[in-house]
This record gives C-alpha cells, sequence and structure tokens, in this order.
C-alpha cells in the first residue's frame, strides 16, 4: 500500500458517501448492543427497503457516542441531530422524519449539552463517526496516512522526538512519560524487539480500552505500528480481557483487514519496514494489568510480576527488549506524529498534557465516555459533564484509580484532573475509571469492597501482599460489624503502611489506598464504629 | 530443551479434539502455547477436564503440576462444568454501587447458590463475572451470556425469575 492507493481509497468512499442523502449512524458497542443497537440497525434497514430508499439513506453501525446512559443513540447526518434511546420499534418513525420535522421529544441538544459541548476529542475521534469494521472507513477519515508518513518520510528519531514534544505519559495509570519509554527500548540493541499492548482492562467499573478497542480498532494498530517504527520491533502483541468478546472480534478482524491491505506484515509500504500482530487472549487475572505479570502471561505461565530491573525496556518478553503500552497511549500517538507534538501539548496542564479518556459511572445522571482536557477539575466532570447526582441524592466522594486509587470527598472537588493532583490528594488517575458514590453509600463498604478484590486477586507471590490483603480484609470486616477496638484502628493503619511499602508490585501497593484515603477524609465513620472500650465494665467483673 | 515430534494420541475419538489439537499445531506445539490451548479446550467443552488437562499437558512438553498451576490461577478456567444455564453476576465497582449486592442475595435465598455453585439438577449456574465494561448500564447481568442493564434490583430480580420460568 502506498501513499496514492490509500488517496484512491479516500477519493472512492468519498464518492460512494455522496451518493447518500442521509447518514444515520447507530452507536453499537457492547453497552448499546445489550439495549437492542443490532434489532434496531436491522428494523431501520427493513423499513429503508420498504420504502425503496436504499441508495439515498446510509444506515451505519458506528462505535460509541459516549452517553452511555441514552444508549442506543442514533446520529443523523448532514442535519447533526442526536436521538437518545432509540427502539427498534421507532426505526419507521426515524426514517419518515428525514427531511422533515425531526423527532422532538428524541432529541439530545448536543450544542447546549455540556456532555457534548465540554468535551475535547483526540484518542475518540472517530468514535460513534466511523464503521470500526471498515478499513477504507478509517482510511477515508485519515487512518494509515501517517503510519505510511512516518515510515517513509520521517526516521525514528524524528517520531520519538515527536512523542516526547508531545508530553504524552502513560494512559494506564502509572504517567511514564511514553517518549522517554520509546527512547529507552529504541537504543537497546536487539535482533529482536517487541511492541505488546495492554488492553487488559481489568479494573472494575472502567471501560475506555474496552470503547476504544470497539470504536476504532484500527487507530490503536496505526499507533502500535508507529511505535514498533520508532524502537525498531517488528513483532506485536495484543493481550485483551476474554471478557471483552466485542472488541476481541473486532481486533482480530482489524488486524486481518490491515495485512490483506499491506499496512500491516512484510515490507509495509515496500520499505524495509515488517511489523505482524497477534492477539493474545486474558483470562481473568487482574494483576495482568502490571506489565511483568502480562508478559509472563503472554509466554503461557502464571500472570505472576517479576522483580524490576530489569527492565522490559531491557528485557521483556521472552528476554528481548519490550516496548508495553496501554490502548489509550496507542490510540492517542497517530494524531500526535500527524499534528505535531507542539500542537497536543497546548492542551493539559504543566506536566500532564492532552486529553483523557473516562468511564464516568455509578451514582451520575450522564452515565457514560468521555474525553476532556486534563486540568479539568472534578466539579465540572461531574456536575456539567456528568448532570450531577440522580434522585435528589447528594455528592459524597467520587472514586478514581480502581482499587488501586482513592475516594476524592466533596471538598475537594476543585481540584484539577491531573497525575500529581489526584496522587496527592492520595488517589490516582488510574486507567480512568471514575466512579460517583452517592451519601447512601458507607465508605468502609467500599472500602472493603476494594479490599476484597485485591485479596482475591493478589497472586500470592510475595507475602505482604499475599498475608496483608487478608489481614487488612478482616480487619474492616470488624469494622463493619461494630466489633472493632482502639488497637485494630492502630494495626489497620501500620499494616495498610507495611502492604505498601513492602509489596512486590503496584496491586499489592496500591492495594491500601482505598483504606489510607478513606480513613484520611472519612475518619469519623471509622471512629463510630470503634466500640466503646469499657474498663469499668472489666473492673465490675474482676 | 528437549523436544520430541512424538504425537500424543487425544483422550478419546471426540472430535472436538481436533480443535484443541488445530490450536497447539498453529503454534508449534510451543509450551508458550498453554493459555491460548487451555482457551480452546474450554470453548470446545466448556470446561477443563483433568484429561484434557493431560492431553495438553503432554502434547506440549509442559509439566502436569505447571498446567494445572496456570489453570487455576485464571479465573476463567473452569475446572468442573457449569449448568445448563449460566447466570452471571457483573460485580464491578459501578455494579456494586447501584446494588448488585441486593441480586447476590436473592440468588441465594431463591435459588439457594453462592456465586460458583450449580443447582443439584444441573439447570442453573450462578457465576461471579468480572467487570464486563458496560459501567453505563450497571447493575449489569448476563442470561446466559447476553447482558442485560439499565434494571434496578427488584427488576433485575424479576426478569432472572422470568427468564428462569422460560425453560419449564
Amino acid at each position: 500500500m502506498t501513499n496514492e492507493e490509500l488517496l484512491e481509497i479516500v477519493n472512492k468512499e468519498a464518492e460512494d458517501n455522496a451518493k447518500f442523502r442521509y447518514r444515520l449512524g447507530v452507536c453499537n458497542v457492547t453497552g448499546c448492543i445489550a439495549s437492542r443497537s443490532n434489532e434496531l440497525v436491522a428494523g431501520l434497514q427493513a423499513e429503508v427497503k420498504s420504502r425503496g430508499l436504499e441508495n439515498e439513506i446510509q444506515i451505519k453501525k458506528v462505535g460509541c457516542m459516549g452517553l452511555c446512559a441514552a444508549g442506543p443513540i442514533i446520529s443523523v447526518e448532514p442535519e447533526g441531530i442526536f436521538y437518545r434511546e432509540m427502539t427498534p420499534e421507532e426505526a419507521g418513525a426515524v426514517i419518515d422524519s428525514l427531511g422533515k420535522e425531526p423527532l422532538h421529544e428524541k432529541i439530545i441538544d448536543t450544542a447546549n449539552e455540556p456532555f457534548f459541548a465540554r468535551q475535547e476529542k483526540n484518542a475518540l475521534e472517530n468514535s460513534g463517526v466511523i464503521d470500526p469494521e471498515r478499513i477504507e472507513d478509517y482510511i477515508a477519515s485519515g487512518g494509515y496516512s501517517t503510519l505510511i508518513h512516518a515510515i517513509t518520510e520521517m526516521t525514528s528519531t524524528d517520531v520519538i522526538q515527536e512523542v516526547l514534544t508531545s508530553g504524552l505519559r502513560g494512559r494506564g495509570g502509572a504517567g511514564y512519560p511514553t517518549g522517554l519509554k520509546w527512547g529507552t527500548v529504541a537504543k537497546v540493541d536487539s535482533d529482536l524487539k517487541y511492541v505488546v499492548c495492554n488492553a487488559d482492562e481489568g479494573d472494575p467499573g472502567a471501560f475506555m480500552d474496552r470503547s476504544a478497542l470497539e470504536s476504532d480498532p484500527h487507530r490503536v494498530l496505526e499507533g502500535m505500528a508507529i511505535a514498533a517504527f520508532a524502537v525498531g520491533a517488528s513483532q506485536g502483541y495484543l493481550y485483551i480481557r476474554a471478557e471483552y468478546p466485542t472488541a476481541i472480534k473486532r481486533m482480530k478482524a482489524a488486524i486481518k483487514q490491515a495485512e490483506k491491505f499491506g499496512l500491516l506484515g512484510q515490507d509495509i509500504c515496500n520499505t524495509p519496514f515488517s511489523f505482524k500482530v497477534d492477539v493474545r487472549l486474558g483470562a481473568g487475572a487482574f494483576v495482568c494489568g502490571e506489565e511483568t505479570a502480562l508478559i509472563n502471561s503472554i509466554e503461557g505461565n502464571r500472570g505472576m510480576p517479576s522483580l524490576r530491573p530489569p527492565y522490559p525496556a531491557e528485557s521483556g518478553l521472552f528476554e528481548k527488549p519490550t516496548l508495553v503500552n496501554n490502548v489509550e497511549t496507542f490510540a492517542n500517538i497517530a494524531g500526535i506524529i500527524k499534528k505535531g507534538g507542539k500542537s497536543f501539548a497546548k492542551t493539559g496542564t504543566a506536566k500532564s498534557k492532552g486529553t483523557k479518556v473516562f468511564a464516568l459511572t455509578g451514582k451520575i445522571k450522564n452515565t457514560g465516555l468521555i474525553e476532556v482536557p486534563m486540568g479539568i477539575t472534578l466539579r465540572e466532570i461531574v456536575y456539567d459533564i456528568g448532570g450531577g447526582i440522580p434522585n435528589g441524592r447528594k455528592f459524597k466522594a467520587i472514586q478514581t484509580g480502581g482499587p488501586s486509587g482513592g475516594c476524592i470527598p466533596a471538598e475537594h472537588l476543585d481540584t484539577p484532573v491531573d497525575y500529581e493532583s489526584l496522587k496527592a490528594l492520595g488517589s490516582m488517575m488510574g486507567s480512568g475509571g471514575m466512579i460517583v458514590i452517592d451519601d447512601t453509600s458507607n465508605m468502609i463498604d467500599m472500602a472493603h469492597y476494594f479490599m476484597e478484590f485485591s485479596m482475591q486477586e493478589s497472586c500470592g507471590k510475595c507475602a505482604p501482599c499475599r498475608v496483608g490483603t487478608v489481614q487488612l480484609y478482616n480487619l474492616l470486616g470488624k469494622f463493619q460489624q461494630g466489633e472493632a477496638t482502639e488497637e485494630d484502628l492502630v494495626t489497620l493503619e501500620e499494616l495498610c503502611d507495611v502492604v505498601r511499602n513492602t509489596s512486590l508490585c503496584g496491586l499489592g501497593q496500591a492495594a491500601p489506598n482505598p483504606i489510607i484515603s478513606t480513613m484520611r477524609y472519612f475518619r469519623s465513620e471509622y471512629m463510630e464504629k470503634i466500640k466503646p472500650s469499657a474498663p469499668l465494665a472489666k473492673e465490675e467483673s474482676r | 530443551m528437549l523436544i520430541t515430534n512424538r504425537k500424543i494420541a487425544p483422550p478419546d475419538s471426540d472430535k472436538r479434539w481436533k480443535i484443541v489439537e488445530a490450536t497447539m499445531r498453529k503454534q508449534g506445539y510451543s509450551p508458550t502455547a498453554l493459555i491460548e490451548t487451555l482457551h480452546t479446550i474450554q470453548e470446545s467443552f466448556g470446561y477443563i477436564s483433568d484429561e484434557a488437562l493431560e492431553f495438553a499437558s503432554d502434547s506440549l512438553n509442559v509439566p502436569p503440576s505447571k498446567a494445572y498451576g496456570v489453570a487455576t490461577f485464571y479465573n476463567l478456567f473452569n475446572m468442573i462444568p457449569l449448568g445448563e444455564h449460566v447466570f452471571s453476576l457483573c460485580t464491578g465497582t459501578a455494579c456494586y454501587v447501584k446494588g448488585a449486592g441486593e441480586v447476590l442475595e436473592f440468588m441465594k435465598t431463591e435459588y439457594g447458590l453462592e456465586p460458583g455453585q450449580t443447582t443439584p439438577d444441573n439447570k442453573l449456574s450462578f457465576v461471579e463475572a468480572r467487570c464486563v465494561g458496560c459501567c453505563g448500564l450497571a447493575p449489569v447481568m448476563l442470561l446466559d451470556g447476553t447482558v442485560v442493564g439499565k434494571l434496578t434490583p427488584d427488576q433485575m430480580k424479576q426478569r432472572i425469575q422470568e427468564w428462569m420460568s422460560h425453560d419449564q
């Protein structure tokens, strides 16, 4: 595939699309499929056919449009109308409304609804716009031109420099500068190097990566290929959770299409650059999100982390230099190379550049997927974009970073969202799950829930995590039952400290965070549960 | 490393072993193909039996202790068969916050099932699903693999009863 051939596809797609007077896009990712999106698509197609309008109205399955609470959503082009909560029964009415009065009661006012107006898209640029199952559609929206440009007109140093300039940091949660990581792998001399995409989104309550993979699979592949070119890798692995069947299906299909088009495989674009991608399925182990555990899992072993150093950049998969990045990190790459690192760095804060995708869920009106500039405040996310707390309840806390993160209370809602600020509050950016908790929830129960998760997911390799999480879980149980003593509170704090400082990997080191943060902001809830010490009773019993 | 080209015969004449063999062959019977092979076994047979595990371990030259270790390490692999119908309840954070716990209790009182258990008549298995990534629809459950969301815990209970009664 050369640039000219790519342009041919772009032109042909434009020609094909110009034939249609209207285009209806229907959200078709896991969430909306559960809300009968497939039946809706079939219904629309049948209605179009029965009216003989196949050449005028195009029905297109597209990716996530973000507002899961209102799914499935239909977008109508060229009008730019969005309809909410569409059912297959309403298919006929939509078709009949085209060119006439729109269905007013179903319209989402995207221009004034902050959920849409306040977002800024990079990684999700094509999400909800293109058909994720057609490579032609991705190419027509400018896809793969960046890869071709990079491998034919740039050096690997140029590419890495551009990523460095962008200030992009790892979107999996740790926030390590992506350009530096790439530079390290590029410098190591080796006959074989690997690029691994971490799509093991195990954080319960987060679905950014699932959505990105299902909505725009080629964007992730293009990012991986550019990374491979930059670091000198020839083999890639996409390690994806088995719990995401639709994402797996779409990624596998996308790899096949890209190979067929000569955009993956041997001598891409008649250059010496070759890159192949294989899919590896996870099997339900949260710890495999840790890069060394993930590498062990790809090698067919138990997904247990290894001590670093050596870092995967030097000795990773099959003891070869390996670049491991998260899905969202790769999804940002094509945009950075295309528009330049400087343009990406314009958005965000001093240390956290660009935009970040969050999964907004829990007790909030607009549940869904959002991409916002770094530095936006939590209050803007909860009350403007999220629409506030439903059922007249009161905001209590927002949980970020999943089982490794913490709960942030109302008094810190004006904190800007960036890696450092969230860490200072005792939480973390994490991969992007944000769960809103209202005043009906008890914070000890929340901490207990997360500790149960970490306890079950502890791989058992190191004692602080294997034993510590169980003890923390039991201690929290005592608080829940109101059986705790003053001494238990001291033990709880001490044990959090031990587990945090002595565990082998991120899972154990971060596991106490939900307890530490709830003790910090909701200490009274713990104090209430302490049994009044009864020295008098003891006296009497003597 | 000692690699023999001896071909291991499948445990019986069941055609599904051919699918399992194809997975292993595709990866050159490399020991690193263990997890992929276990996935194929579970997809084909619904669970990983002792004989299937032995077959994989022999074919891939992986010690049985390691094969068993890997199979039991990952949550997704079932070492015992599931019932005719499978009810999975998502226990992710968003679902937990929105009341999945009530449904967990309901399964206990109504069907006597704790997560991981199957009814004595082998009709229904109850499993805890790890977050399925539909948090926007929380709380979420899967009825034989179909995601059902956007319901209150009470509506979920009703839906489960309807779903179960279809089969009787």
